[in-house]
């Protein structure tokens, strides 16, 4: 069976391109080119030297001594967290605007939940000298002042989404309006492995400088170059797309995709979705999400506003129903416990989307010899207000 | 031959109008269509309303939220269709996202819309290779025209082939946006209306997007077969109610 994507942009049954006519021509030039555009020798280069010039790869594999200790198996985390601008964002966005110059569009448009793919499309867009336009939640810019004021210091303009629910899919929502509105200038750099074919590919592709590079490290340290589990949380999916990547076609690997469950899966507060969706249509891509049985697509929960997403990319609806991945979820209080945890442990304070994978080694027995890898997608600093207020510091 | 095709043959201009099922109130459904009718109305778009409606602009999206807050569900608005064509005789479209068409299942929904007498189907963002590919066979069993749109930006290869799969009309969409009223058409779109006119389609087409008073209306049906009137009726509608229906309409044509 194959994991990635085929030909007409399916991965199984999931994927696809459902999106009104007004979308296909933006879609269509995508499509027939990201692969041609990005397989470039400049290109190449100029997306690496970026990478690791700019934001610092490769990015450490450290060994968690004391949490190995703790938990006795080899432990390694994949440090995304000390990108620059604080999560593995940036690798796809530093890839987008790239490939935005290369298709000469002139204008950027780009979607957030917490902020974090915002200012990480604000920070490239700075870097390149292109206008940029973020679409927010209303609700979101609220509760996430600190990444509003990073975003307008960039030079980014923030827009309001008023509509629905006023969250990350409104925001989706609006940034696609905004690109019917504007399908000669603009590019619409999404966050995560979601949104029409080539979308999940091409953000895949770009992540999967996280597992490539999991490779080599892990021949330098363990002398082989797979390790027996890879775990990674999932909201739309890209870091998980990323640190999965190399290893989809690997059995030996054990995929785990971790998801944030809230306040619990029978809540009614949860962003669960291989557990709680159906199939369905959800921002121009066949996939599992969270709806109503009319068909309505619900509103998710989670104290992390990275994982708040009411579907999952179709590369990883696929790998749930082909069991290529374990999926667990995590609640809210597992989650919050492991950021003081790690905290404490290793001195490393994760955003609350990472604490989730961390949780996964209390609901699994690892034995002494595997080699587990977790990919510590972003740090804390963001999420300061949340823990001062969960644990009333 | 179905009700779609013998409008499309008379000699006139088309007025159609959309609105949003369960707005503004969740049973105005059939007076609603009643009232278009008497006025003479040649066509209706009934919108079964989506929580994520990607294509339209901010009067459509709030029609929705409001109609599906009013508890409208695609069971509802086939229940209060039930005996629609003892009443009404115009075509009748259903517009919709795939979603909940999808959750209801493809072909259920196909049969009740036959049951009911309605005539063809507009969902945004079923592409017409998907279409093509898995629904064709399904929408001709149960006797319904798809309607797919086209734009300024769409190519002249992918009009053709668009005109070579519909069987009905082609919905032209004025202009690079989203649904709703923007003031009158300017030069580039006098000429996207003029460029479609010369390619001899098959189908003939009726303008929607951005039409919202007797100027647009006249702009839009030089050159095409009708026009779709939606976001300024559905103000009209949240405005002054259901009574002057006939007013509105009188003001278009």
């Amino acid at each position: 069976m194959s994991y990635h994507v085929n030909e007409k942009g399916y991965y199984g049954e999931f994927g696809g391109a459902y999106i009104p006519e007004m979308l296909y021509p933006n879609v269509a030039e995508l499509r027939e080119q990201y692969l041609s555009v990005m397989l470039q020798p400049d290109f190449q280069s100029e997306f690496r030297a970026l990478l690791r010039d700019y934001v610092g790869r490769p990015t450490p594999l450290y060994f968690a001594k004391r949490l190995s200790e703790k938990y006795n198996t080899k432990i390694y985390l994949k440090r995304e967290d000390l990108c620059h601008t604080g999560a593995h964002k940036v690798n796809n966005t530093i890839g987008q605007i790239l490939m935005a110059q290369r298709l000469g569009k002139t204008r950027i448009i780009a979607e957030t939940g917490a902020g974090q793919h915002g200012v990480a499309t604000a920070t490239v867009c700075a870097l390149m000298g292109l206008q940029c336009i973020v679409y927010m939640g209303e609700i979101d810019i609220e509760r996430q002042a600190p990444n509003v004021a990073r975003m307008k210091m960039l030079g980014a303009e923030v827009r309001p989404a008023k509509s629905g629910s006023r969250t990350l899919k409104d925001a989706t929502n609006e940034a696609i309006r905004d690109w019917i509105n504007n399908p000669v200038d603009t590019h619409y750099i999404i966050g995560s492995v979601v949104g029409p074919h080539p979308y999940p590919d091409m953000v895949a592709r770009f992540q999967s400088v996280i597992s490539e590079e999991i490779k080599y490290q892990l021949l330098e340290t363990e002398g082989r170059d797979i390790p027996d589990y890879v775990i990674a949380c999932v909201g739309g999916g890209s870091n998980a797309a990323g640190a999965f990547y190399h290893f989809l076609d690997d059995e030996r690997v054990h995929l785990i995709a971790v998801e944030a469950a809230g306040k619990g899966i029978d809540t009614g507060e949860s962003a669960a979705t291989s557990v709680l969706g159906k199939t369905g249509i959800i921002h121009g891509s066949k996939t599992l999400l969270m709806q109503t049985p009319d068909g309505q697509i619900t509103e998710p929960y989670s104290i992390s506003a990275g994982l708040d997403y009411p579907g999952v990319g179709p590369m990883h609806a696929h790998l749930f129903r082909s069991r290529r991945a374990e999926f667990i979820s995590i609640t809210d209080d597992q989650a919050m416990q492991w950021g003081l945890e790690l905290s404490k442990t290793e001195g490393i304070i994760p955003a609350i989307e990472s604490a989730h994978a961390f949780a996964v080694l209390d609901e699994k027995k690892f034995k002494p010899t595997d080699v587990v890898v977790i990919n510590l997608s972003g740090r804390g600093d963001k999420d300061l207000n949340t823990y001062i207020k969960y644990f009333n510091f | 031959m179905n009700r779609i095709k013998l409008k499309l043959q008379e000699n006139k201009k088309l007025l159609s109008i959309y609105f949003t099922a369960g707005f503004p109130n969740l049973n105005d459904t059939v007076p609603i269509l009643q009232a278009l009718q008497e006025n003479g109305v040649d066509m209706v778009e009934i919108g079964l309303p989506f929580s994520d409606p990607l294509a339209d602009g901010p009067t459509i999206q709030a029609s929705s939220t409001r109609a599906l807050h009013n508890g409208m569900t695609s069971d509802k608005l086939f229940g209060q269709l039930k005996d629609i064509r003892k009443t009404v005789h115009i075509p009748l479209i259903i517009m919709g996202y795939f979603n909940p068409v999808m959750q209801y299942g493809v072909e259920r929904f196909c049969q009740k819309c036959r049951e009911i007498g309605i005539d063809g189907l507009i969902i945004p963002d079923l592409p017409v290779d998907v279409y093509e590919e898995n629904y064709k066979p399904l929408f001709e069993q149960y006797g319904l025209a798809n309607i797919f749109l086209i734009t300024p930006q769409t190519s002249e290869a992918r009009i053709r082939f668009i005109d070579s799969v519909s069987d009905g009309f082609i919905y032209m969409v004025s202009s690079a946006s989203v649904t709703g009223a923007k003031g009158t058409f300017g030069a580039e779109q006098k000429q996207y209306f003029e460029r479609i006119a010369k390619l001899d389609l098959k189908n003939p087409q009726i303008v929607g997007f951005g039409i919202s008073n007797r100027e647009t209306f006249a702009q839009a049906t030089k050159q095409a077969k009708g026009a779709i009137i939606g976001s300024a009726f559905i103000k009209f509608l949240e405005e002054n109610g259901l009574e002057k229906i006939g007013a509105f309409v009188s003001d278009i044509r």
